[in-house]
């Protein structure tokens, strides 16, 4: 069951995030830590189309298998065991692409993504977003719907947030927020009302030194 | 750590046949589907006084004469050559049968052959036992031309490091200039990572299973059970056996304690609870023997018929000795000349080549820009897992190689 949802969920961020709206926020040839790395694909477009040097991170064997058969090199681990092995700079991007929500502490794993990587690229889904008000609202019931398509007691997304929330804590953490791109059902959007509207949204962030 | 025996039978034991059906069932052999057929050992002789290898140790040695065994074709740019290292007691017999009545095949069969994981009809595979070992590649049994007579403990003492410089030569031999992948599980994953190291040129990869840079003092605390075990056995004799009885049971109680170091408790549990051999219930007469002392019985008579124990001795303290990163001022610098791409396994419960220490590997590549994958399977089996867990290490591996043409 849990699997299940664990691959429904990354089949999912693929229709609801366009890459090509990360791959234009990295430079080229740079060096880049895709956490959550999936079946690789955001990645083997940076090194392809980019030209960036890269590896994964994903915590599922099937995951792992599908990246080291595009000839990635990814690493299998649990990213809330955190980032201690890895060295402060030694990326220029690290990317939590669709990931925040499902681990434990966002705010420590950001805080490491930030050491370990020059710039940070975090997309999740924005949770205040108009239908999953109305249906909280109106239905009085967690928002199941095409963007979140699991049941309360069965997803891996244990800490949703949304857009405003995700801007507050960067803020309090100091991070400077480069900036933030809006989309809705993968397509960018002008940027009005933006944390009621956008499906997903993705910012780009520097550490404080 | 281990060879064919604890692959086939723990097969057997478990019912478990997956892969391992044709070989369980023993009901056919050089015709068994995916399998390389019937294969002919060869001999490579080098190293005549003077134009010997250099060992670690400091000494000059030769002559030395290597065991090996192809499978597959060498292409004709001779680009497709994959090495196999074996473990501990493994020998180069990693695939195919011997004969048409052969009915034991390779130690790594299930991972060998034609549309396996190292895909003879993709790749030319080379496996060759290792320096100080019994199974036909130079060792302490082996008949010293100076004397006559076998070296026994006159052999000069070898490491891992030795081992990888004789496979060089077998591979300059054999004119490949750089090879496809080096490939091995435990003391054969430590040759791979060492090769590596030592011939970054002469790999354009490396998969190392189940292994680390450097055993724990657990782990040679217990090869030191081992090797006490067989020299106190009253026929050891200071290692000069080889005229009369070998120290046989000193031999299986080391073989004993190796055995009892490759699974994993949970692995002993699933395989052999506290289930008795032949009676349903106690008889509190010492007769009664539970099935793990069986199992333990049976493995080790068979393996004091095929292994020498002055081999046991000096493989297991050049595992010993192994240490990448002191040689190197630390793994970081020993890494950072590696030109090959690498794929490190573990697996989750073994505990004699814990994962933690294969990652510290795998780090110290990362920060050094090595392009290492890692993975760390999942398994109850403990360390022989990389003989059983065919069923998701073999779609790594084979995906790892097809791989490294991509990008």
């Amino acid at each position: 069951m849990k699997n299940n949802a664990r691959m429904e969920h990354n089949g999912h961020h693929r229709q609801h995030f366009s890459y090509a709206e990360i791959l234009h926020l990295i430079e080229p040839g740079s060096t880049v830590l895709d956490l959550g790395c999936g079946e690789g694909e955001l990645l083997e477009r940076l090194i392809r189309e980019r030209g960036v040097r890269g590896r994964g991170v994903d915590i599922e064997e099937r995951m792992i298998r599908t990246c080291i058969s595009r000839g990635l090199s990814v690493f299998q681990g649990d990213l809330d065991e955190g980032l201690k092995d890895y060295t402060t700079n030694s990326y220029d991007y690290v990317i939590l692409n669709h990931t925040l929500q499902v681990v434990h502490r966002p705010d420590l794993l950001l805080q490491e993504m930030l050491r370990v990587g020059r710039f940070g690229i975090v997309n999740f889904p924005n949770f205040a977003h108009i239908l999953n008000r109305l249906q909280l609202f109106a239905g009085g019931r967690m928002p199941v719907n095409r963007h979140i398509p699991y049941e309360w007691y069965d997803t891996p997304n244990i800490h949703f947030c949304t857009r405003r929330d995700f801007e507050v804590l960067c803020r309090e953490m100091g991070y400077e927020i480069i900036r933030i791109i809006d989309t809705r059902n993968g397509k960018r959007r002008a940027p009005f009302l933006c944390n009621l509207l956008s499906t997903e949204v993705c910012f780009l962030l520097r550490g404080t030194d | 750590m281990e060879s064919h025996a604890p692959a086939d039978e723990s097969a057997r034991q478990d019912g478990n046949s997956n892969d391992l059906g044709p070989i369980a069932s023993g009901s056919q052999s050089a015709t068994v589907p995916g399998s390389v057929g019937i294969v002919t050992p060869q001999d490579y002789t080098f190293g005549a006084p003077g134009k010997g290898i250099t060992l670690e140790g400091g000494s000059e040695f030769g002559p030395i004469t290597v065991r090996y065994e192809t499978y597959g074709r060498l292409n004709a740019d001779r680009s497709n050559a994959i090495l196999i290292q074996h473990a501990f007691s493994g020998d180069a017999h990693a695939a195919g049968y011997h004969s048409a009545e052969d009915r034991h095949p390779g130690w790594w069969d299930n991972m060998v052959g034609p549309d396996k994981a190292f895909d003879t009809k993709r790749y030319f595979v080379i496996c060759s036992n290792v320096l100080g070992g019994c199974r036909g590649t130079t060792g302490p049994g082996s008949i010293n031309p100076e004397t006559g007579r076998p070296y026994g403990l006159s052999f000069p003492v070898i490491t891992i490091d030795d081992m990888v410089k004789v496979q060089r030569e077998l591979i300059d031999h054999l004119g490949i200039e750089r090879l496809y992948a080096v490939a091995g599980g435990s003391m054969g994953g430590m040759q791979a990572l060492e090769w590596t190291v030592r011939y970054p040129e002469r790999a354009r990869s490396a998969i190392i299973m189940a292994a680390t840079s450097r055993l724990s003092a657990q782990a040679i605390a217990f090869n030191a059970v081992g090797r006490n075990a067989i020299v106190s056995d009253e026929f050891w004799n200071g290692g000069d056996y080889y005229d009369g009885q070998p120290p046989a049971r000193g031999l299986a109680i080391a073989r004993m304690v190796g055995h009892i170091t490759y699974l994993s408790e949970q692995a002993m549990g699933m395989k052999f609870g506290r289930r008795l051999q032949e009676r349903a219930n106690f008889g509190f007469d010492f007769e009664d023997q539970f099935q793990v002392e069986s199992y333990l019985e049976y493995q080790s008579d068979k393996f004091v018929d095929r292994f020498d124990a002055n081999s046991y001795i000096y493989l297991s303290k050049a595992m010993d000795y192994y240490d990448l990163g002191a040689r190197f001022d630390g793994l970081e610098r020993a890494v950072q000349n590696c030109n090959a791409k690498f794929l490190v396994v573990t697996f989750s419960s073994d505990w004699l080549y814990p994962p933690y220490q294969s990652k510290e590997v795998v780090f110290a590549m990362m920060r050094q820009g090595v392009d290492v994958s890692y993975v760390q399977l999942e398994s109850p089996y403990g360390h022989d897992a990389f003989f059983l867990e065919i069923d998701r290490q073999a779609p790594l591996v084979s995906s790892f190689l097809e791989g490294l043409d991509e990008k």
